[in-house]
Formats: C-alpha cells, structure tokens, sequence
C-alpha cells in the first residue's frame, strides 16, 4: 500500500523504537517468538494431521474397517498438536508481556527519576494531567506494539510453512494459495489505513465529551443558578454527536471489512474445494491433502489482521515515546560542585541584591535584606509584590536571576542540599497532604515517636481535631480518606514542619484558613517553643503585630523597613494595613 | 472456513486493559484508585446503592427500557443476525456434498455438479456477506443513537440533582456516569447483545447439521465440550479478579506519581525525593507483578477452547472410524464432521467473552440506572408563574431545612425583608447562613414553611422568570473557558457586545476591562483561572447586571482579595444594589455596617435582626461578633 513520506518515517521510526524495546528486553522476547513459531509450524502441522487422518484412518474405515492402532495414532497426534499448540501461545503470550510490561516499568522509571530531578520552574510549566499521563499512558502506549510483535513474527512462519506445504501437497492448489494470501494482505491493509483516521476521530471526539461534562458539572452551582441547563444540553449534544457521527463512521467501516475477511477464506475454501475435486478426480492429490489444504485455508485469516494490529499501533507508540523522550530531555536541578555544610543554631539570612523574574516578569528587582538569627519577620505586601518568591528562594526551590542568597553566610548555591532541607521548613498557604496517615504526613517517614508528634500538633492547635479523628494518627486523609477543612490542612502542615526542628522557619501564609484568634495562639506559641529564625507572610494586622520587625515589599523591592508601630507612619504601610482591617475571616 | 481463529482478536490487543483502567482513574476524581465502595467518601446516592444489589436480569430489563433507541429495529437485525449466522454452515456442508456426491460417489467425478454447487455457495457467500454487513450497520446506527440518547439524558438529569450531589468528591463519579459508565455499554451494545443471538444461532445450528449427519457422533462431540464452558467461566473468573488487581495497582503508581506531581514543592522543600523514589519504585513493582498476574490467566485461557476441540476432533475421529459405517455414516459426512466441530469452538469460546461484556454492561447500567433513579431535589412547576417587576420583597415563614441526610439546618426561620433594602446575613460557619441563600434561589425547598419572593411562593414561580429576576453571585463564581464576554452573556443569553460593554460600564468596571489585553475578548483560561478570585466575582456582578435582577444574593468570598480589586468589587456592587434587594452572605463587618438591615444567624435560628447601629446598642450576640472582629483587625 502506497504511504505518505511521513508515514514512512513514523513507520521506520517505530521499527527503530521496537528494535530498542526487543534488545533491552530480549530474553523473554527471544522466548515469546519461539513460541509464536512454534504455534505457527503445529497449525499448519494440526493440519496435516487432519489430512493424514483422513487418508490413512478414515478412508480405509470406510473400505473394509478401521486399523484401531491407526486411529489411536492418528488422535494422539491431533491432541498432540494441540498441546505443543497450546505450549507456544502460552509462550507467547506470558513472555510477550513480560517483555513489554518490564519495558514499561524501564520508562516509567526513567520518567519519574526524572521528575525527581528537575527544577520545580519545570513542574509550574507543565500541566500536571500531562505529566501524569507521561508516566502513566505514554509509558504503555510507546511499548504496546511489543504485544503484537511476536505473534506478527509468527504470521511470516506461518505463511512460509503454509506456503511450502501447499507445494508439496499440490503446486496447482498452492496457486489458488498465492491468490489468496495477498489479497488478505491487501484487504487488512486496506482496512486499517482506513479506519484509522476516523477511529482517531472518536479517540478526540471522546476526549471532548469528556471535557464538555466535567466543566459542565464544575460549574452545577451557575448553571442552576442561571438557569443554562439546556444551552449545557446543546453543548454536550454538540460533542456527543460527534462522537456518535465517528463512531458510526469506525462502525461502518468494519461493516464493510470485517465480514469480508470472513468471507475471503470461505471464498477461497470454495475455489480450492471445486479445483480440488477435479485434481482429486485425476489422482493428482488425496482426499486428505484436499482436506489439509482447506483446513489450512481455514487458519489463514485471522493472522493476517495481527499484522495490522502492529501496524496500528506502531506510530501511537512513535508519538507516545516523543512524549516521554520530551520529559527525558528535561533540564537537571543543579547541584553545587563542592556542597557545603550549615553551621547549627539559627541561621542569619541574607538577601543581597536580589533579581528574581518568571521569564520576562521581573518579580524582585535589586532586593536586600538581612535577618538576623533568631529574628521574627514579617513579610508585608499587595498581591503579586514577591512575597511568595522571597520565600521560594530562601527554600532553595527556585535559582535568583541576579544576586546572592546566603544562609549563615553561606550562598545557597554552595550550600548542599540535603543539609538544606533538613534546615528548613517552608509551610505553604496551598497546604499539600499526602494521602497517607495523619502520622506519615507528620513524620514523612523518619523514626519520630508519637509523643512528639502530639506535642507539635498541641503547638499547630491541630491536637482536638486529630483526636477525634476515628483512627487518630493513623486516620488516611485526603482523595481516599477523610476530608479536611482548610484550616485543619494547615495545622497539620504546620505540625509539621514544626517537627523537623528547622534553623529556618518560613510561613508563607501558612495560616490564612485559620480562624484569627487560633492563629495568634498558634504563633504566640511558636514563638516560645521554637529558636527558629522565622518569615512570616500574613494577612491579618494582628499577625503582623507579633513579628519583631515588618519587612514592606513593594514593586520587587523592600520599601521600608522597621516595628509595625514605626512603620504606622509610612503612608503606603498605613493605606496596605487599613485594607487589611476591612478584611475579617 | 470452519477453523475459525483460534486465539481470538480482542485478547490479542488487550486494549481494555491497564490503560483503560488509568483513564477510568483519571477520569473519576484525579488520583484515584480503589474500587468505590472502597472509599470512604460517599461516592454513591441511597438509590445507586439499592440498585447494587437488584438482580442482573433486573438491570437488564430496566437498562433496556432506558435506552428506546436500543429497540428500534432490533426485530429485523435480529432475524438478519440468524441468517448470517445459519449461512456458515454452507461451506461444510458442501465439502460434504462435493465429496460424497460429486467425486467419490457411485458416479464418480460429476463436474458438472461440483461446479454448480460451488458456484451456488460462492453466491450464498456473497449475499451473506451482504447480509452481515447490513446487520453490522444497523447495529452501530441502533447502538450509538442509543449511547447518544443515553448520555443526554444522564446529563440533564445530573444537572437538576440537589447542588449537594455536585460536591468535589462525588464529581469525578459523576462525570464519570456520562463517559466511562456509558462507554461501557458501547461494546454490549454494537456487539454482544447481538452475538448472543448469534453464537446461540450458530451454536444450535451446527448441533442441528451434525445431527442429521450423526446423532451419535453429535453425542460424543458435546460429550467433550461439556466441561469446556464451566471450565472457561472459572478460568475468566480468576482473570477477572487479576484483571481487578491490575486497576487497583494502577491506580496506585497513578496517586504516586499524583503525589511527586502535586506535591512537587513539598517534596523538593522537604527533600524527600528518597522517600517519592521507594514509594514508586514499590507501586511500579506491584503493578508489574499484577499484569504478570493477568498475563498468567489470559494465556492459558484461550489455548484452553483450542484443546478440547482437539480432544473433541481426536474423539469424532476414533468414534467415526470405528463405528462410522454402523451409525450409516458417509465418508464426505465424517469429513464434514471434522469441520463442523471446529466450528462449534467459535461460540463456545466465545460465549465467556459475551459473559464478560455484558457483565460489564450491567455494571455500567447498574451505576447509570443509579444516578437516573435519584430525585432531582426541586419539581418545577407546570404553569409557572412570572416574579413582580422592580425590586423583589423577600418572607421566610416558619422555614425549616434539613439535608437527604445529616440533621436539621435551619429550624423555624420567619423574616419579612421589605423590597429594595440591602440585607447582610452575618454568623458563623455552620449557623445555616449559606443555606439561607441556597432556598432564596431555589437551589432548594425548605422541608417545612415556605419562602416568598416579591410575594410569590418560590416554588411556583416559573424557572424563566426566577433565573432572570433572582441572581446569585457565588463565592468563587464559575467561569467557562470562553471569552469574557460570552461569559457575561450568560447572564442573558441575547446580549450583544455593547450590552456586554455598557454592563461593566454601569458598574465602574470599564478600566478594569480595558487592561484585560483583548478587552471583553479577553480568554479567560480554564475555569476562568487566567483571572483572579476577586476578579471572577466582578465578571459575575457583570453577568447579574445584564440581567436586571430584583433580588440579588451575594456569598462574600472568605478568602482575601488584594486591595484594588476589593476597592472595584465594592464600588460595583454599589451601583448594582441600586434599586434592587440585596442579601449578602457576610464574612466582612464593612458589609454588614453598611448594610440597611443585619440578620443574625446562629445554630440554624435568626436570633437578632436589625441595623447595624441598633444591634451594636443591644449588646447581644451581634455586638459581640463585631467586637470579636474589631479586636482582631485593631491589634496593632
């Protein structure tokens, strides 16, 4: 069949893309095409022994009785068949998937080392349902055409078998063979170019449904509310119909094809039946090789559509793997050459002439700050001044553009990682729990005992909550588990972070689903419990009031720089506060 | 011919395998895994849960009543179906008739006869091919029409249940109703419903040939096949419970991975890559192991149907042989036999296959029947009538709310708001303020009393006019990811531009528009996230002023919003509550001090009402909510 350039390439691509997959795997690969070979030589043998039979047990039971040692022969040789038929499937089969399951876990590993690499920038770029189906639907689709490919190896067995015994059974119902065969060949190919575009039609068409609904059903509380049920009718309509139109187009297509890959066979069995009788009639074959010549006829079409399968499925697994190759290519995070430890104590901060920007975004231009070790300060300033940023750079997640940050001295970018993060604890204001116990999302695996654990829930006022959780610590939350507030995510975040007994403390808004008096208990006792160098970044007057010092972020920069009272003077201050106070959860 | 394939196409690709189970777990609510009823969220509606336990037969009956489409025709397809399936006998009969009466009979080679018997089964052929295409192409045209019709009404129905059914954690089921649960029921529908006909045809029929031939060595072949198809149906059982497994241990590396993905900034501030690197290697191990699992059955199976025919040919054979001529059997007979008994595999093995499809299609329509079977919360009347024009008055008398389940929320609520004053409702979470605005718009009736909008009781009120003349904006008010302006157009559906224009004009928000970069163009993103919450709240006064409501419900947003958008959504409420009753669902005490009217609501009671002065005077509960406030935003 005639093919596209294009089409070429993907399909070379994909031959490229199997070759890969059958060297890293070729063990079980080399055991599931033996086995498809072995299937392919005992049909065509199953075959023969149906002629045999008939030629040697049935038609002399027929001219005077049945030798009963021949007849016990002849089904211990079907059954035998059968069973070495059976051994080369099951081969196959198991071996087949081995080879491409452990393919997929190769991917799937090398995807998700990979995600433990990069950037965090990398994550903020890229959609997180994309990144999921890299690891999960790339990763099979681009060894799925493993799972044909023995079996379609098998088929070029079959045919050359099959082909040899037409042969030598009879060079004039071989010909009727070598009609058929190609034809069967065409008539696949055929099919699957073109059912292809359409059923990739309906794939999309899915997708869209899909989508359609799951706006549709976000958005209950508008569309009852304005009444829009039948224009979300209409939509979904919209949608649903084309996915009805590609359908019914697939539909139809395989109308046509799939009875007449019945039908060829049959057509061919009647040929050779009625070309047969004549060369049975002149003595030129025995009724038996007629017979195994229809038989053999009769196992011929079905492989036929293993190879369009591979062929289906071989540009899928090319587009599948650019995909995950995409993600391998992903930058790493960067490590210091010679990482340098953390002094102990509370860490001294120091941002010096600090740049961060999103691409062209300039977030914080020329920032300079120090805190002190030990100090409380809090981080003031409208939507989108940086205030998020600060804090993402302090905890290392994200690289400045210009400048230095150093903690105790030491720039960040020298400082080793792991020493780091044990440093550390930055709480968000997006509050992340694993689904997993409320003890595991404390502790995140390290040996810390219980009485800890309640200790630093007593100091996030999470204590009364967990206890009466019907499982306590060991309560799963989150999608698979029980549902908690947003004040009662933070606590625990906060609990937790508590826990690592951080040099550096960072709240990034940490509180801010908290009811206000909770959290000027929470943060009295913080203070009294931890040694902690902490940033605050808060909402609430009240908040703001406890830190030793408020830091005024405007525009990028640090604007003023003082105790909450003294910095009452500064008319930007006032106005950012007076805001604040109309705002009261 | 009659070696019809023996290892099946649909287990060659197992497409229904762990791809599909990762888009089912996409699907139904993000990073799932577990089987529903192993959550521990209710995922399920009290009549989805009846339906669980209503017998196969049941569902089938009242699955079938649901879908109209499915019917229509099925007589004719059904009956083509039979023919096409009778018509695979001819083949082996005329290798019995070629053999016996046109080469090896007394008369020897009749050419003649072997051509005309050939050339007449090459014409059957074909007009059987015709036959089975035509049923295949009703067969779609029923099947998708129906899955069509289906889904829209699954849809609309799941739109008018109570807004309690659309919580976050019930979403994905309930998209999921929709899609997967109806995709389910495609293959039953396209193919299995008919190929119990038949396989049953086919299977009937050859038994009936072999009969003709045999009816001895017909006892002999069934004598083998016999234990085949509980065998099968054993073996299946175990691959579906492997096949149970691989889901779940999908579903399992799909929450890892989840978790690395959402959870990425943690995971990196944390430096608990170690930790996210044996979660998933232990998750990717499992999953491997499940699908070796799977594997393990899904080879044995089919190979399985393709022994018992040998063993059944083996027994055909040595029956035949020896006591064929006694039974009156023909040569050409005995070697039609050999055919027709592979014939018999087909159905036989593929019998579990339809077993499996429609198993799944019940479940499908199990869940589906479920959703369809829920109450939609709020009858809307026949006759509606229309709400008066100008600002609405709003009654409650004596109204009391309790949720399907949970206990009462609001207990005996009587209120008399006058037209045109602005309300603000101030209590704390769980007092039952937002379940105040939920009746005033109908999300809901009351259990008990009754709710009066500009005098009408609201559930009499048409759904036109009460969507037009009572609007809410929401806390986090919905945006499609449309254009702006299609987005405000929802508020009326034949607004033009200029209508769209002069609304946010009305309400002060022009500036706001034009530095949007495409102005009322502007795309909104997904769930309108290119804009921010404060932002989402103005497109909403923008689509409740377009729609010149009487009655306007506003659910503060608790979350902070910066300054200037604060300052804008202020400003533009102002002008949207001239002329117009306006109850707000207060969380700030700047609303409720400017409000007309103060209503105080406490453990599902309004305990004081009145202005703000007045109740500061009375030094009740108000006053102490408003000190409590002020205390905390003046702690400076």
């Amino acid at each position: 069949m005639p093919r596209g350039p294009q089409e070429q390439r993907l399909l070379r691509r994909g031959f490229a893309l199997l070759w890969l997959s059958v060297k890293t795997q070729r063990t079980p690969f080399i055991l599931s095409v033996s086995g498809a070979a072995l299937f392919a030589v005992m049909a065509v043998g199953g075959t023969v022994v149906l002629g045999r039979i008939t030629d040697e047990v049935l038609e002399p039971a027929f001219q005077g009785g049945a030798d009963r040692g021949a007849v016990a022969v002849g089904a211990g040789a079907l059954v035998g068949a059968s069973l070495l038929r059976m051994v080369g499937v099951v081969l196959r089969r198991y071996f087949g998937q081995m080879a491409q399951r452990r393919m997929q876990v190769h991917w799937f590993t090398r995807v998700t080392d990979r995600y433990l690499r990069v950037p965090l920038r990398w994550f903020e770029e890229h959609p997180a349902g994309e990144l999921l189906a890299h690891a999960d639907a790339d990763c099979e689709r681009s060894t799925m055409a493993m799972q044909p490919l023995p079996f379609s190896l098998g088929v070029l067995v079959l045919i050359v078998v099959a082909t040899v015994q037409l042969a030598v059974v009879d060079p004039v119902l071989m010909l009727v063979g070598l009609a058929l065969f190609p034809s069967l060949a065409i008539i696949n190919s055929a099919y699957t170019r073109r059912v292809e575009r359409p059923a990739a039609a309906a794939q999309a068409r899915v997708g869209d449904v899909s989508s359609v609904t799951h706006e549709s059903f976000e958005a209950a509380l508008v569309v009852k509310t304005l009444g829009l049920d039948g224009r979300e009718r209409e939509r979904l309509r919209c949608a649903a119909e084309g996915l009805r139109q590609a359908r019914v187009e697939v539909g139809n297509l395989r109308a046509s094809f799939e009875p007449a890959l019945d039908a060829l066979p049959n057509l061919g069995t009647i040929v050779l039946l009625w070309v047969g009788a004549w060369r049975l009639s002149t003595g030129a074959v025995t009724t038996g090789e007629l017979v195994q010549a229809m038989a053999l006829f009769g196992i011929l079409a079905f492989p036929f559509r293993i190879v369009g399968f591979l062929l289906e499925e071989l540009p899928r697994a090319v587009v599948a793997h650019d995909r995950i190759a995409g993600v391998l290519r992903a930058p790493d995070r960067v490590r210091p050459a010679e990482p340098r430890p953390l002094p102990p104590g509370p860490v001294e901060v120091e941002l010096d002439d600090v740049t961060f920007a999103y691409g062209h975004d300039i977030v914080l231009e020329g920032l300079a700050a120090r805190v002190a070790p030990g100090e409380v300060v809090a981080l003031v300033g409208s939507t989108g001044s940086g205030k998020s940023s600060v804090c993402s750079l302090l905890a290392h997640l994200v690289d400045p553009t210009a400048g230095e940050v150093r903690l105790s001295g030491v720039p960040l970018s020298e400082l080793d990682p792991d020493a780091l993060h044990r440093a550390t604890a930055l709480v968000f204001q997006e509050t992340f729990l694993f689904g997993d116990s409320v003890r595991e999302n404390l502790t995140l695996g390290s040996p810390i005992g219980d009485d800890e654990v309640w200790a630093a829930l007593d100091v996030a006022r999470a204590r009364p909550f967990v206890e009466r959780l019907p499982h306590g610590l060991d309560e799963v939350i989150g999608e698979r588990g029980v549902t908690l507030s947003g004040g009662q995510r933070q606590r625990l975040a906060l609990a937790r972070a508590l826990l690592r007994r951080p040099q550096l403390l960072l709240l990034d808004d940490a509180t801010s689903a908290v009811d206000a008096r909770v959290e000027q208990a929470i943060l009295a006792r913080l203070r009294g419990r931890t040694e902690a160098t902490t940033l605050i970044v808060a909402h609430r007057v009240s908040t703001i009031a406890l830190a030793d010092r408020v830091l005024l972020l405007e525009d990028g920069r640090i604007v003023a720089d003082g105790t909450h009272r003294s910095l009452l003077q500064v008319p930007a201050y006032a106005a950012l506060v007076r805001a604040y106070e109309q705002d009261a959860a | 011919m009659s070696h019809e394939p023996l290892d099946a196409a649909p287990a060659e690709t197992p497409r229904r395998d762990a791809h599909d189970a990762a888009v089912d777990a996409l699907e139904s609510s993000a990073p799932a895994g577990g089987s529903d009823h192993e959550r521990r969220h209710r995922e399920a509606t009290p009549e989805e849960d009846a339906l669980q336990d209503a017998g196969a037969v049941t569902v089938l009956r009242r699955g079938v009543a649901a879908t109209p489409e499915l019917r229509e025709g099925l007589l004719l397809t059904g009956l083509l179906a039979i023919l096409t399936a009778a018509g695979k006998l001819a083949v082996p009969i005329l290798i019995q008739q070629t053999l016996d009466r046109g080469v090896l009979g007394d008369r020897g080679y009749r050419a003649g006869f072997v051509a005309v018997a050939c050339a007449g089964t090459a014409l059957l052929t074909i007009v059987l091919y015709a036959l089975n295409r035509g049923t295949f192409r009703r067969l779609v045209r029923a099947a998708e029409a129906s899955l069509l019709g289906l889904r829209l009404r699954t849809f609309s129905h799941i739109h008018r249940l109570s807004i309690a059914e659309h919580v976050d954690h019930r979403r994905g089921a309930l998209v999921a109703r929709v899609t997967s649960d109806v995709e389910t029921l495609a293959q039953f529908t396209e193919w299995g419903a008919v190929a119990w006909i038949v396989d049953s045809t086919l299977l009937v029929a050859t038994l009936a040939v072999m009969a003709v031939y045999s009816w001895q060595l017909t006892l002999v072949a069934m004598a083998v096949f016999v234990p085949l198809l509980p065998l099968l149906r054993a073996l299946q059982r175990r691959q579906l419970a492997a096949y149970d497994d691989v889901r779940n241990a999908v579903g399992g590396t799909l929450s890892e991975v989840s978790e690395l993905v959402s959870g990425a900034p943690v995971v990196l501030a944390y430096g608990l890559e170690g930790r996210a690197r044996r979660r998933l290697d232990a998750a990717i191990d499992k999953q491997y192991r499940a699908h070796l699992r799977g594997a393990k059955w899904f080879s044995i199976m089919f190979p399985l149907a393709d022994l018992f025919g040998a063993v059944a040919l083996a027994a055909v054979v040595a029956a035949g042989a020896i006591n064929g001529e006694a039974w009156g059997l023909g040569f050409g007979e005995l070697v039609a036999f050999l055919f027709l008994v592979n014939l018999l595999l087909t159905p036989i093995s593929q019998l579990t296959e339809i077993l499996d499809q429609t198993q799944t299609a019940i479940a499908g329509w199990r869940k589906i029947l479920g959703v369809l079977a829920t109450p939609v919360d709020v009858e809307e009347p026949v006759d509606g009538a229309s709400l008066p024009q100008g600002p609405l008055a709003v009654d409650l008398e004596g109204v009391r709310f309790a949720y399907r389940e949970g206990g009462e929320v609001l207990r005996g609520l009587d209120l008399h708001l006058p037209a045109g004053c602005t309300v603000a409702v101030v209590g704390e979470t769980g007092s039952g303020k937002t379940t105040i605005a939920k009746l005033l718009c109908r999300l809901a009736d009351p259990t008990a009393g009754v709710v009066r909008v500009g005098g009408v009781d609201l559930r009499e009120v048409a759904p036109e006019s009460r969507h037009a003349r009572i609007r809410m904006v929401p806390q986090d008010g919905f945006l499609f990811d449309a254009p702006l302006a299609d987005n405000v157009r929802m508020g009326r559906v034949d607004a033009t531009d200029t209508d769209v224009d002069a609304a946010f004009a009305s309400l002060g928000l022009s500036g706001w528009v034009d530095d949007l970069p495409g102005g009322i163009h502007a795309s909104v993103g997904e769930r309108g996230g290119n804009l921010s919450v404060g932002e989402r709240q103005l497109v909403a006064l923008a689509r409740a002023q377009l729609g010149d409501p009487g009655l306007l419900i506003l659910d503060e947003a608790t979350s902070s919003v910066d300054p200037e958008t604060e300052q804008a959504l202020a400003n533009a409420l102002d002008r949207l509550a001239t002329g117009r009753t306006v109850v707000s669902i207060a969380h700030r005490l700047s609303t409720a001090e400017r409000a007309d009217v103060v209503v105080v609501v406490d453990a599902g009671e309004i305990v004081e009402h009145g202005p703000h002065a007045e109740l500061l005077g009375r030094g009740g509960v108000y006053s102490g909510l408003f000190e409590s406030w002020l205390g905390n935003t003046r702690a400076g």
